[in-house]
């Protein structure tokens, strides 16, 4: 039995599949309707993640499939004090998989470690987010037709983003990607994948302009800035409009570069970059059904 | 001069950076066990000027040793039979540690759920760096029990 923690729990063969799996089910999707009959998935989120969680009932709904879970802490046996260990052990007797999202960095795994059915990690706090770096490469390699031979520039708060960090990583693993980091001072790639990236010999380069580097990039990912992470009320407030793009921008990129972003949106996006073809945020998250649904097929080795 | 007199079976830790001896009694729990032992600290030494000495009066092989070799892997371990050194030991960064050092992430699901055991694996063995098997975060000094 195979969970999913980390988008580096797959190799690259085996996320290859996933991908082949996933586009299979894009251009065939009468073809999986009925795969997951009679099978359940237990969503548990202890936090809110409207967009995560619909996601996943959507790619089991889409498979046939029923639903259970709970969308946040307070309506979960948590509110009593039960554990994480206890309460996977308790879904395991009803459902056939379980996504789980918990503020607390490494629950899932801890779920995992108890659970007799395959758990996905759907974000545990500021540590892991997999099936959001699923989706974006499902993304670009759907768009461009690979995950190798690019320039991507990785925009906005770089420090306390996890999907840039896992996005990074899994990133690495192909040839011929250079990294263009873009972000203000204050939020930086963490050093330690600032090290990682040297020891391994990976191309890369830090700026602090998006205009400077715009011309160069095959994709741009941006992110937003977001007020949790930041201790102070001021600092948020300084940083969140520092790197807005918007159709001006837009002009000095090339013709077949890609915007993805994990959504939600705050304002790093203007509203009327929208309606440029090279947008394609939206599109990404039917990518993150498709991925998902791959997911659920191949930990319940019904793919 | 101050002379502590051999140990007949047991084993000796030399070599342990000064100040650092009475962490690793408390670690290694020597604390809770009734044999004799013997604790020097700032003893001379050519190599490090000023280092501590621990002799222990018991079997070697009733104790986890693995954190020795992370509070620091120069220190050695001559294990003593009839009074004579039998076996020296080197130290081997241990792929994973549980329960010797303790995460202080507060996101960390460590900090909620208290029966869960604090599990570290090897990060770096070139940095000597340790992580969290749950959250990722990296050790420090402070994240010793």
């Amino acid at each position: 039995m195979r969970h999913l923690m980390n988008p580096m729990d797959f190799s690259v063969e085996e996320l290859n599949r996933l991908f082949d799996l996933a586009r299979d089910i894009e251009q065939h999707p009468e073809a999986y309707a009925h795969k997951c009959e009679g099978k359940k998935l237990a969503t548990c989120f202890y936090e809110p993640s409207t967009r995560t969680r619909l996601s996943f009932e959507t790619a089991m709904l889409n498979l046939g499939g029923s639903v259970i879970g709970f969308s946040d802490a307070a309506s979960s046996s948590a509110s009593k004090g039960e554990s994480v260990s206890d309460t996977i052990r308790v879904i395991s007797c009803f459902a056939d998989i379980c996504a789980m999202r918990h503020p607390k960095e490494g629950a899932p795994m801890v779920a995992a470690s108890r659970s007799s059915i395959p758990v996905i990690n759907a974000g545990d706090g500021g540590h892991q987010h997999p099936t959001q770096t699923l989706t974006d490469l499902l993304t670009i390699r759907a768009l461009k037709g690979r995950l190798d031979h690019f320039t991507i520039g990785l925009c906005g708060d770089l420090k306390f983003g996890r999907t840039v960090h896992s996005l990074v990583n899994a990133l690495a693993r192909y040839a011929d990607i250079h990294f263009i980091f873009i972000s203000p001072e204050e939020l930086r790639i963490p050093g330690y994948l600032r090290e990682k990236l040297q020891e391994n010999n990976l191309s890369f380069e830090e700026e602090i302009r998006l205009e400077d580097v715009l011309p160069k990039l095959d994709l741009l990912y941006m992110t937003r800035v977001q007020r949790e992470r930041f201790f102070n009320e001021e600092d948020y407030v300084r940083l969140k409009d520092f790197y807005i793009l918007n159709k001006e921008k837009m002009e000095l990129a090339k013709e077949d570069m890609l915007v993805l972003h994990p959504l939600p949106r705050v304002n790093e996006i203007s509203v009327e970059v929208d309606d440029d073809p090279r947008a394609v945020y939206f599109k990404q998250v039917q990518y993150g059904v498709y991925v998902r649904m791959a997911l659920i097929l191949t930990l319940l080795e019904l793919a | 001069m101050l002379n502590v007199g051999k140990i007949e079976e047991g084993f000796v830790l030399d070599l342990i950076p000064a100040g650092k001896s009475m962490s690793i009694y408390y670690h290694l729990g020597l604390d809770k066990l009734d044999c004799t032992v013997a604790i020097i600290k700032n003893a001379r030494s050519h190599v490090m000027g000023r280092k501590d000495i621990i002799k222990v009066e018991c079997d070697i092989n009733s104790l986890n040793l693995d954190v020795l070799a992370v509070i620091d892997h120069t220190i050695t371990i001559n294990v003593i039979k009839n009074a004579e050194i039998v076996e020296k030991r080197e130290l081997v960064l241990p792929q994973e540690l549980t329960d010797i050092m303790k995460c202080r992430n507060p996101r960390c699901i460590t900090s909620i759920e208290q029966e869960l055991p604090h599990i570290f694996y090897l990060a770096d063995p070139v940095k000597e760096l340790y992580r969290c098997k749950y959250c990722d975060e990296k050790n420090s000094e402070r994240d010793f029990n």
